[in-house]
């Protein structure tokens, strides 16, 4: 069991740093406060091969791997929440499935374009009554000759309105339950699809979350992503891998908090000492610290899992549910730490608290986690 | 076109501490970079090969561990890196170093030399002109601008108070400065691939060199002695009226050859 | 290279656009101490086109025993290899012991290429000059490693011991219009083939603003201050001081000034040389 990250990896480590610091940090207030997607941060992480790490350089790729992506989303969650969970949902809920469950001719169609950043992409499942009850599928899809027919609305879709490429999931045969669902590849620019209404949202402001209308949206069966009634287990799949994409924004949010209170608490002083010097502020840091670890090893774990082709399932619930508790714990703790400064806008800690709580919830929320986790346990 | 560009590894002199209780330097933990001044010249030469095909080979004169610098250079998109590297080559002051790097670049075909301004550890700028002498070939230093034509380079040279615009046949050398470009990042791609591509390794059997020049033993100027300069004492505090205030500080500022 | 052949400290006189600048004085007051430590003379070498009688004249009055005048229609605005000619051949010819240039943007192009002609050591950027007593050798200082470390450097085996010395270090003497000394001129052809390069524009023009990041001075104000004409006043301070004007968090807020001025917790990291604070 080696802990050393490879040559490769610590390469990337570094110019991910560089990258955060130089490009993403001087934005970060801006991104939330006015609720901006970061368009021109955006463009410069598809210049340098960010949008595409783990797929190969056969479909525009790195020809990297799983442990990198989620480096990178955790390098960029440090600095700015938003930044890093667009990447997770462009890489993870999009490009994935279509790398995993698509045809050769979908792959070799979508692949090169989002691995480039020459399209964002988007996942929608969840509906006004389909949230943790993901199997409550109202949008439908009718075939019609060569096409399906798609009508309904998806709510809370990350990347809604920049993306070009969705996976999108309806009923196609409601008599079948679970197994009626299929999944189908949405383009922006169809007749009949929309963006909706735009979330105003306690956190990752700068996250363009919007409702998705579909009115007899016609989609080409050419679009059908794996086959008709595989929807859900597609989705599933699918959401296991985001899992470790929002591990990662977790474990880079918790990671940043600390880092911030310790520039914070080495300068601040009272009592005639800086508050780093008394040993409840130390305690509290060591908390944090020993914790975000467990976090990132739990997260690793998961990316190299998948990496290595092995069920990681479980693992990735367990990552996603311990770092986004984690995060929530650590950045509530940060603020703490800062005093009444950490409450104000100037210092980041406070956007840092707010832009956790999501991690706790969507992509599956802890007690989803818990329900995975649980049934590995009792099998 | 063939483009040779000379990069140092280099601690990151901005994140280095001295030890308050000895006064000496903490070097264990500074990051080590590829200097600044180098990397924008590297950036320059990857621009030319992206408009016109230019091939470009990175060179570096230095212990074994700088190979990290060098696939830095090939991650960024380099074409080759050469690593000069031998226990002879060591303690070398620019004299040899530059007679080391120039024996190097002499195996090697090439059109232009791009140098950084100066190292951040040595501070010297002295290396990239000493090459072009040891070469017999011109040199421009305090390079900001640059555009490539068939058979001569257009740079803009600067001064303190002003800048020239000049134009130098190939083959030639420039010494680039950091605030000419912004540098590249790494690719993704170029990551993943930077640890299966050749770094070569040349020792002084590799190259064509007299050895009363290399190495500690070829340098005509040696370190007799080096100190950190102190840790800091606490200051003085002087409770005055603004004049004598002032008058204390314009006599500090004197004594210190500010004013 | 028979080290006991060469005698003399020598100094470059930098020249632009006909004008001696700053740093020669200031090089021709520390050597004129070397010189007087070693009891061998102090030579001035002055290069360029047109050189007057005068020119001579304010550097004997400036510390000089001897200018050599290298006086050349190709010399005239600065090139490298020109004026890489005509020092290297006024070395070789007066066999100096120790060369001084300044450690500008001319000197620290000039210096290499002269030095690895001449095939000798050349350290740069000097803040100290002595000599030690036992060997006469120059001991010259420097920082490096970002200005972390001082180092003392010599050049036991090599002549001339050439530095570059950084502006503004060293002290000019007083003029003294009564010193005499000896003026010659050295003649050096400097032919077309020398002239490598083509200057094809020249802009003479002053440095625009830079970063507080990058500044060297900083006078900084804070609400102390009281009002905003105040922290305007700093700014001439500044000026003179050869520096910019920085703020505390307080006065950005209240918009006496911009946010790109700010210092501090949540302002920019700066590290200059002298930092002046007041009423933070």
């Amino acid at each position: 069991m080696d802990f050393q990250l490879s040559r490769e990896h610590q390469l990337l480590a570094t110019t991910l740093k560089d990258f955060a610091e130089n490009e993403v940090r001087p934005l970060a207030r801006e991104t939330d406060e006015k609720e901006a997607f970061p368009v021109s941060t955006v463009e410069k992480m598809a210049r340098f091969g960010m949008l595409g790490i783990p797929f190969p350089k056969e479909f525009g790729g790195a020809g990297g791997d799983n442990l990198g992506y989620i480096m990178a989303v955790e390098a960029l969650s440090k600095v700015c929440g938003t930044t890093g969970v667009i990447l997770s949902a462009h890489t993870s809920l999009c490009a994935a499935p279509i790398y995993e469950f698509g045809t050769d001719e979908q792959k070799r169609r979508f692949l090169p374009d989002l691995a480039a950043g020459r399209k964002i992409g988007a996942f929608g499942l969840t509906e006004p009554n389909a949230g943790t009850d993901a199997a409550g599928q109202q949008t439908a899809a009718v075939l019609s000759g060569d096409k399906y027919i798609l009508t309904g609305s998806k709510i809370f879709i990350t990347n809604a309105g920049y993306a070009d490429v969705y996976i999108v999931f309806a009923m196609t045969d409601r008599s079948k339950g679970t197994r009626g669902i299929s999944a189908f590849i949405v383009e922006k620019g169809m007749p009949g699809f929309s963006i909706g209404k735009k979330e105003e949202k306690m956190g990752i402001r700068g996250s363009s979350t919007c409702e998705l209308i579909f009115e007899n949206v016609e989609v080409p069966v050419t679009n059908l992503l794996g086959r008709e009634g595989g929807g859900f287990g597609l989705a599933m799949k699918t959401l296991d891998g985001g899992r470790i994409g929002i591990g990662a924004q977790a474990l880079g949010l918790a990671q940043g908090a600390i880092d911030e209170t310790v520039r914070y608490v080495k300068e601040r002083k009272q009592f005639g000492k800086t508050i780093g010097s008394f040993q409840n502020t130390q305690f509290q840091l060591a908390d944090m610290q020993a914790r975000t670890d467990a976090a990132r090893l739990l997260v690793y774990r998961a990316a190299c899992l998948k990496d290595a082709k092995q069920p990681y399932s479980t693992e990735a619930a367990m990552a996603k549910l311990f770092a986004s508790e984690t995060a929530m714990a650590v950045t509530t703790m940060a603020v703490q730490l800062h005093g009444g400064y950490g409450y104000t806008r100037e210092y980041p800690v406070e956007r840092m608290m707010r832009d956790a709580k999501i991690t706790e919830i969507y992509e599956g929320t802890s007690e989803v986690q818990k329900m995975v986790i649980s049934a590995a346990v009792l099998k | 076109m063939k483009i040779i560009v000379c990069i140092k590894q280099v601690p990151d002199t901005t994140e280095v501490k001295i030890n308050p209780t000895t006064g000496t330097l903490i070097r264990e933990g500074v990051p080590s970079i590829i200097n600044p001044d180098d990397k924008s010249g590297l950036e320059a030469a990857l621009v030319l090969k992206e408009q016109q095909g230019a091939h470009v080979t990175v060179l570096s004169m230095g212990p074994p561990q700088a190979d990290l610098a060098l696939r830095e250079a090939l991650a960024m998109g380099a074409d080759q890196a050469i690593l000069l590297s031998d226990r002879a080559f060591g303690g070398a002051d620019t004299w040899a170093t530059s007679s080391t790097l120039a024996a190097a670049i002499r195996k090697l075909e090439w059109d232009l030399i791009i140098c950084g301004r100066q190292a951040i550890d040595g501070d010297t700028a002295q290396v990239g002109p000493q090459i072009a002498e040891h070469l017999q070939v011109p040199h421009v230093s305090y390079v900001s601008e640059l555009q490539v034509g068939e058979k001569a380079i257009e740079v803009k040279r600067k001064f303190e108070d002003g800048w020239q615009r000049l134009r130098v046949q190939f083959p030639c050398l420039i010494t680039t400065l950091k605030d000419m470009n912004q540098a590249r990042y790494m690719s993704m791609a170029g990551i993943y691939s930077a640890y299966k591509q050749e770094v070569k390794v040349w020792g002084l059997a590799d190259i064509d060199v007299d050895q009363a020049n290399i190495g500690l033993k070829g340098s005509p100027t040696r370190v007799k002695a080096s100190y950190t300069k102190g840790t800091r004492s606490a200051g003085k505090v002087y409770e005055v009226d603004p004049r004598d205030g002032a008058r204390i500080i314009v006599e500090s500022l004197k004594e210190k050859f500010i004013i | 290279m028979n080290i006991s052949e060469y005698r003399g400290v020598m100094v470059f006189a930098e020249q632009r656009r006909g004008e001696i600048q700053k740093v020669a004085f200031e090089l021709l007051g520390a050597g004129r101490g070397i010189a007087d430590t070693l009891q061998e003379p102090l030579i001035a070498v002055l290069a360029g086109t047109h050189l007057t009688d005068a020119q001579a004249a304010s550097l004997i009055a400036h510390g000089a025993d001897r200018v050599i005048l290298v006086d050349d229609p190709r010399l005239g605005v600065y090139m490298t290899e020109p004026f890489t000619k005509a020092l290297t051949a006024v070395i070789s010819a007066e066999k100096p012991g120790i060369v001084f240039f300044g450690a500008t943007t001319i000197g620290r192009d000039l210096a290499p290429r002269v030095s690895a002609r001449l095939k000798t050591g050349l350290t740069a950027d000097c803040t100290a000059l002595a000599i030690d007593d036992a060997s006469r050798n120059l001991l010259m200082t420097r920082p490096a490693f970002g200005g972390n470390i001082m180092a003392t450097i010599i050049c036991p085996e090599h002549r001339p011991q050439m530095s570059t010395v950084r502006p503004g270090v060293m002290r000019r003497l007083e003029a003294d219009t009564a010193r005499t000394g000896e003026t010659v001129r050295f003649a050096c052809k400097i032919e077309a083939a020398d002239v490598n390069v083509e200057i094809i524009e020249e802009v003479v023009q002053k440095e625009e603003k830079k970063n507080i990041e990058d500044a060297s001075v900083l006078v900084a104000g804070g609400r102390g201050l009281g009002n905003p004409e105040n922290f305007q006043s700093l700014q001439n301070l500044a000026e003179m001081l050869g520096g910019q004007v920085a703020a505390s968090r307080a006065v950005v807020d209240a918009g006496w000034t911009s946010q790109d001025k700010q210092v501090g917790q949540t302002g920019k990291t700066v590290r200059p040389d002298l930092y002046l604070a007041c009423g933070i």
